[in-house]
C-alpha cells in the first residue's frame, strides 16, 4: 500500500529518525552538540538544505541522467549549503561562527545525499519535500536532545536563545557539574548511551 | 607555529576523529574488520593529501583573486570529487596492484567529511602552502591511527557479550569514547 504524505512526513520523527534509526550523518551530531542551541541551529541549517536538496532533485529527476546522477546531487547540494552559509552570515553571525566547520561540511553529510538517492530521485515533489522536512525535523529534534543532555550534565544548567533556561545547580545545590559530558570523549560515550536506550525502548 | 608542533598537533592533539569529530560515517563503517580500516586509512591519506593542497592553490590563486571567495563549498566538492574519480581511473591503469588494495574505499571517499573538513580548515587558518601540504598529510596520518586503533579493539568487542540494545554501533560508540578519552590527555601539549 503506497503511503500518504503525512506518512512519509512523521516516518522521520521515529521510525527513520535520524540519527538513532540512521546511523548517518554523525560528525556534526558529535561535533555541535555542546549546547542545545547549537544543536537545534545546526539541525535547522540542515532541514533547510534536506528541504531544498529533495525539491530540486524530485523536480529534475526526469532530467537528470542516471550515470551523473550523483555529481547532480552534489551540486545541488551545495548550491542550498552556499545559500544557508551566506543567510546565516548575515542573520545568525554569533551561531555561524560556533558552529564554524560544519556548516560548508551539510554537503557531505550522508543523510541529505541519502535521502536524495533513496527517495526524492524516485518519488513526486510533493512526497519528497515531505521526506525531507520530516527527516529534517527528526534530527533537529535529536541533535536538540543530544545537546540538552550534555549542557544540563555537563554545565548544570541549559540556555536557549538567552532567556527560555533551566538550571538544575539552582534546583540541586548538591549538584556538581560534569565537564567530561561537553567535551570530546563525553560526546561518543553520550550518544552510544542514548542510542542504546531509543533502541531498548524500539523493542 | 614550528613544523613539528604542527605536525604533533594535526596527529595528536587536534586528532581529526576523535577532538574534531570528522569522518565519523568511515570511522564506524570500516571499523569491523582491520583489512577494511588499513584499506580505508590508506585511502584517506592519498586522497587528502592532494585534495588538500589542490584546494589549497585553488583557493589562493583562483577564487581569491576573482573575488570569488563565496563559492568555495562548491568549488572544493567539486575538485574532491572530480579527483577521486581522476585517481581511481589513474591507479586502475598504472598501478593496478595499489588499486585492488584500495578497491572500494576511494569511491567512498567522496563523501567522507574529513577529506573536505582538511581542505577548509586549512583556509580557514591561514596556513601557507608548505603547513597545508604538511597539514593535510598528518591529519590524515591521526584519520588511520585512530581508525586502527579503533579496529583493533573492536574486533575484540565482537568476541564480548553485550547487553541487546547496546550491541553494534551503540558499544562501538561507546569505544570510541574511550580512546577519545586517551587522546583527551594530548589537549595542552602544543
Amino acid at each position: 500500500m503506497p503511503k500518504t504524505i503525512v506518512q512519509e512526513f512523521t516516518k522521520g520523527l521515529w521510525e527513520e529518525l535520524p540519527p538513532f534509526r540512521l546511523v548517518l550523518g554523525l560528525c556534526p551530531v558529535l561535533g555541535v552538540t555542546t549546547t542545545m542551541e547549537n544543536g537545534l541551529g545546526m539541525g535547522i541549517a540542515t532541514t533547510f538544505v534536506l528541504f531544498g536538496s529533495n525539491f530540486l532533485v524530485s523536480l529534475l529527476r526526469s532530467i537528470i541522467p542516471q550515470k551523473v546522477r550523483i555529481a547532480c546531487f552534489i551540486i545541488i547540494i551545495a548550491s542550498f549549503v552556499t545559500i544557508v552559509e551566506l543567510l546565516m552570515q548575515a542573520y545568525a553571525y554569533p551561531l555561524y561562527l560556533k558552529l564554524g566547520v560544519f556548516i560548508p561540511l551539510i554537503v557531505v553529510n550522508c543523510i541529505v545525499l541519502g535521502r536524495a538517492e533513496a527517495f526524492a530521485y524516485k518519488n513526486k515533489v510533493s512526497y519528497s519535500i515531505a521526506d525531507g522536512l520530516g527527516i529534517g525535523i527528526g534530527f533537529t529534534l535529536s541533535l536538540g536532545a543530544l545537546g540538552a543532555v550534555r549542557e544540563l550534565l555537563g554545565n548544570g544548567s541549559v540556555t536557549v536563545w538567552g532567556d527560555l533556561s533551566y538550571n538544575l545547580s539552582a534546583a540541586f545545590p548538591s549538584y556538581q557539574p560534569f565537564s567530561f559530558m561537553v567535551q570530546a570523549p563525553g560526546a561518543f560515550i553520550c550518544l552510544g548511551l542514548m542510542l542504546c536506550i531509543i533502541n531498548a525502548v524500539g523493542d | 607555529m614550528g613544523y613539528f608542533e604542527l605536525i604533533i598537533a594535526c596527529i595528536f592533539v587536534n586528532n581529526i576523529l576523535l577532538a574534531q569529530f570528522l569522518g565519523n560515517c568511515p570511522f564506524l563503517g570500516t571499523s569491523k574488520k582491520m583489512e577494511t580500516a588499513v584499506g580505508m586509512s590508506m585511502a584517506v591519506v592519498f586522497v587528502t593529501v592532494m585534495a588538500g593542497t589542490l584546494t589549497w592553490v585553488i583557493y589562493t590563486y583562483i577564487l581569491v583573486n576573482f573575488d570569488l571567495v563565496y563559492l568555495r563549498t562548491i568549488a572544493f566538492i567539486v575538485v574532491i570529487a572530480s579527483l577521486v574519480q581522476f585517481v581511481e581511473m589513474f591507479l586502475k591503469k598504472s598501478i593496478p596492484a595499489l588499486y585492488a588494495g584500495l578497491g572500494i574505499f576511494l569511491p567512498l571517499i567522496t563523501t567522507n567529511c574529513a577529506v573536505m573538513g582538511v581542505c577548509v580548515l586549512n583556509i580557514d587558518k591561514e596556513f601557507t602552502f608548505l603547513q597545508a601540504l604538511v597539514a593535510s598529510l598528518f591529519y590524515a596520518v591521526g584519520f588511520g591511527l585512530a581508525l586502527i586503533l579503533f579496529a583493533g579493539l573492536r574486533e575484540r568487542t565482537l568476541l564480548a557479550r553485550v547487553p541487546k540494545p547496546l550491541q553494534d554501533t551503540s558499544i562501538a560508540l561507546v569505544t570510541a569514547g574511550m580512546i577519545s578519552l586517551a587522546f583527551f590527555a594530548f589537549q595542552g601539549m602544543v
